[in-house]
């Protein structure tokens, strides 16, 4: 464990809206080149606690280093992937430009993109497998197929560590494959993801790692650590009733 | 027309009008993709105790100072309404309606009080209400020219961040962006278009310049440089038809006019818009009934020839009404299988399947297996 570089490290984080907390005092290490996912119940905090990162939500307390040095001097190591719904898909733009938008920041003020920067977002549409959509309007797009466009924004940023809330809510069987191994890849080439998830079947097949989260940093650490029946039952209280055997993952947890 | 504006105070109000329909129209398409279009309308009911306030305390009826007034006051209703939503528990909307309601009814009260005054220096100040476009010196064509200017160099160098930070702001800002910085120069630039629209169109109806040109370039286009382009014409188009007809006609106020003409645009746009335009959909809807029901008809047909395999497979008309759980005329819908080759009648006028419409059928029948 010691040898573990963290790409991540968040300190007694505390998020509150109007007083009340959404997420407490929550200690979070992500290390370098692992696939986290952030589950827990509804109303746990998990996109609360991705913002909080970020620095897009006041942190109420807490730290966050990234790679060692503040968020705010590494933001360009670091994309974020927000939840699909979190737009209005009916915007007058095409495919290739909401992409291009992942370009921006690198850009800064004013300056627009060019041929560079239309390389790389057709690049990124290739690989998520939707160059000849690249001048669709994005209202004619399927979930699934929003979704491709928002990693692919995220791609053309080129960062080291992609955060993600719910990249597979409401995406079809196809999409949750292409996305899972484009973020397999990123992993091999040692990038780190942290992915909001709230589907207990899929984690240990997709992560490596994981935090669970009920307002609370209920445990974190790898599947084996942290993904047993116990700790679950713990963030979720009595409420599971469902999990199949697979891969060493728990079979029941009914009270 | 070329006659009417060598007219030199029709030239005057049209060149005014045109400047303000360009500026507010290509402005207003993103307060409408932000939907801040209630936003417009609180800033320009706001300023009108603006006016009357510059007017009571500097004595002046110069319109750069009114203007101004109407400026501080719209700003200071634009803060009013953040500082609401960011610390209450008040929605955006209705921090919107309070403050319009509360700033115009403070400026109606004001003006009255005014207006009661015996002295007659006062007299004019209504014309904001409603705008008076003939009332336009060319000093204040210049300025909205600049103001046009101003605008829409902002938005040249601004186009990137204006269009991220109106898309996704939360992803604009993970990317450095400042998500204020963008609010403040919008909003700013709607307040001053807003500002420069009063003489001509009144506080009470300038944010539909902002809005209708905008909702109906949305209806023609895709893309946001055309719908900000069109936007633009648009506004120019309405403001020039708008005043022109107010200084021919007398009594006729300026803003209720121009937004008269963007209403029918607006109307034209919803109705007629190739993709998004209601009859374009009407037309949509009914050719996809229309082509369901074919496909049923020629299923129908295909399992009566199936069922009556070897015996005669032409029916007339009467049968194959009774089997289709559909009532209404079967005519049309026989006469286009015909029209497509998958059926034809026989001289006895029977109707039975071609060759054609026999595999069609077949192929509607796996497709329809497939999909379920």
């Amino acid at each position: 464990m010691s040898d573990l570089k963290w790409a991540i490290e968040a300190e007694d984080i505390t998020i509150a809206y109007n007083d009340k907390p959404v997420v407490w005092d929550v200690d979070l290490r992500v290390p370098e080149g692992v696939m986290m996912a952030i589950i827990g119940p509804n109303g746990a905090g998990k996109s609360t606690l991705l913002k909080g990162l970020l620095g897009l939500i006041p942190l109420t307390a807490g730290q966050v280093t990234v790679f060692g040095d503040t968020y705010k001097n590494q933001r360009n190591k670091v994309a974020y992937v927000p939840q699909r719904t979190a737009v209005d898909w009916d915007f007058p733009t095409t495919v290739l430009d909401v992409v291009l938008m992942g370009t921006y920041g690198k850009l800064g003020w004013i300056k627009r993109p060019g041929k560079n920067e239309f390389f790389k977002a057709t690049e990124a549409l290739d690989k998520v497998g939707m160059r000849e959509f690249a001048d669709r309007q994005i209202s004619q797009l399927s979930g699934g197929q929003q979704q491709r466009v928002f990693l692919a924004r995220a791609l053309t940023q080129e960062a080291e560590i992609y955060l993600m809330d719910e990249p597979f809510q409401g995406v079809d069987a196809a999409t949750e494959r292409a996305i899972i191994a484009l973020l397999k890849e990123l992993k091999n080439a040692g990038k780190t993801v942290v992915a909001v998830h709230h589907d207990l079947q899929t984690v240990s097949d997709y992560f490596d790692w994981v935090t669970l989260l009920n307002v609370r940093r209920i445990a974190s650490g790898t599947i084996k650590e942290a993904f047993t029946p116990e700790i679950l039952k713990k963030a979720y209280g009595g409420r599971l009733s469902f999990l199949e055997d697979r891969n060493g993952c728990p079979d029941t947890l009914e009270e | 027309m070329s006659g009417i504006f060598s007219d030199f105070t029709l030239r005057t109000v049209a060149m005014g009008a045109a400047f303000l329909g360009i500026t507010s129209g290509a402005l207003g398409s993103f307060a409408v993709l932000r939907r801040q279009s209630l936003l417009g309308d609180s800033i320009s009911h706001a300023s009108l105790p603006g006016i009357v306030l510059a007017f009571i305390l500097i004595g002046t009826k110069s319109s750069l100072v009114l203007l101004i007034g109407a400026a501080i006051a719209g700003w200071i209703a634009t803060l009013f309404i953040l500082s609401i939503i960011r610390n209450t528990r008040i929605s955006s909307d209705g921090a919107q309606g309070v403050v319009l309601s509360v700033f115009f009814g403070l400026g109606l009260m004001l003006l009255t009080f005014v207006q009661s005054k015996p002295n007659a220096s006062q007299a004019g100040l209504d014309k904001y209400l409603f705008g008076q476009a003939a009332a336009l010196l060319p000093e204040d064509v210049r300025t909205a020219a600049i103001i046009g200017v101003i605008t829409i160099i902002c938005m040249i160098f601004f186009w990137k961040e204006f269009k991220l930070m109106s898309f996704d702001p939360v992803y604009g800002e993970s990317l450095g962006f400042s998500a204020r910085l963008t609010d403040i120069m919008i909003t700013a630039l709607i307040v001053i278009s807003i500002v420069t629209g009063l003489q001509t169109v009144g506080v009470i109806l300038m944010s539909s310049m902002l809005i209708a040109p905008a909702a109906s370039a949305r209806q023609w286009t895709n893309k946001l440089g055309a719908m900000v382009t069109l936007s633009a014409i648009f506004g120019a188009i309405s403001g020039v038809l708008g005043a022109t007809l107010s200084s021919l006609i007398s009594n006729l106020p300026t803003g209720p006019t121009i937004i008269l003409c963007l209403t029918s645009i607006f109307i034209i746009s919803l109705l007629f818009a190739p993709d998004r335009g209601l009859i374009s959909k009407l037309v949509k809807r009914y050719r996809n009934r229309f082509l369901f029901s074919l496909q049923k008809l020629l299923l129908d047909l295909y399992y009566l020839e199936e069922k009556h395999k070897g015996t005669s497979h032409a029916h007339d008309m009467k049968t194959i009404s009774l089997i289709r759980n559909r009532q209404g005329n079967i005519h049309i819908a026989l006469k286009t299988l015909q029209s497509r080759g998958w059926a034809e009648q026989t001289t006895a006028g029977l109707w039975k399947l071609t060759a054609e419409g026999h595999t069609e059928a077949i192929k509607i029948q796996n497709g329809g297996r497939n999909d379920s």
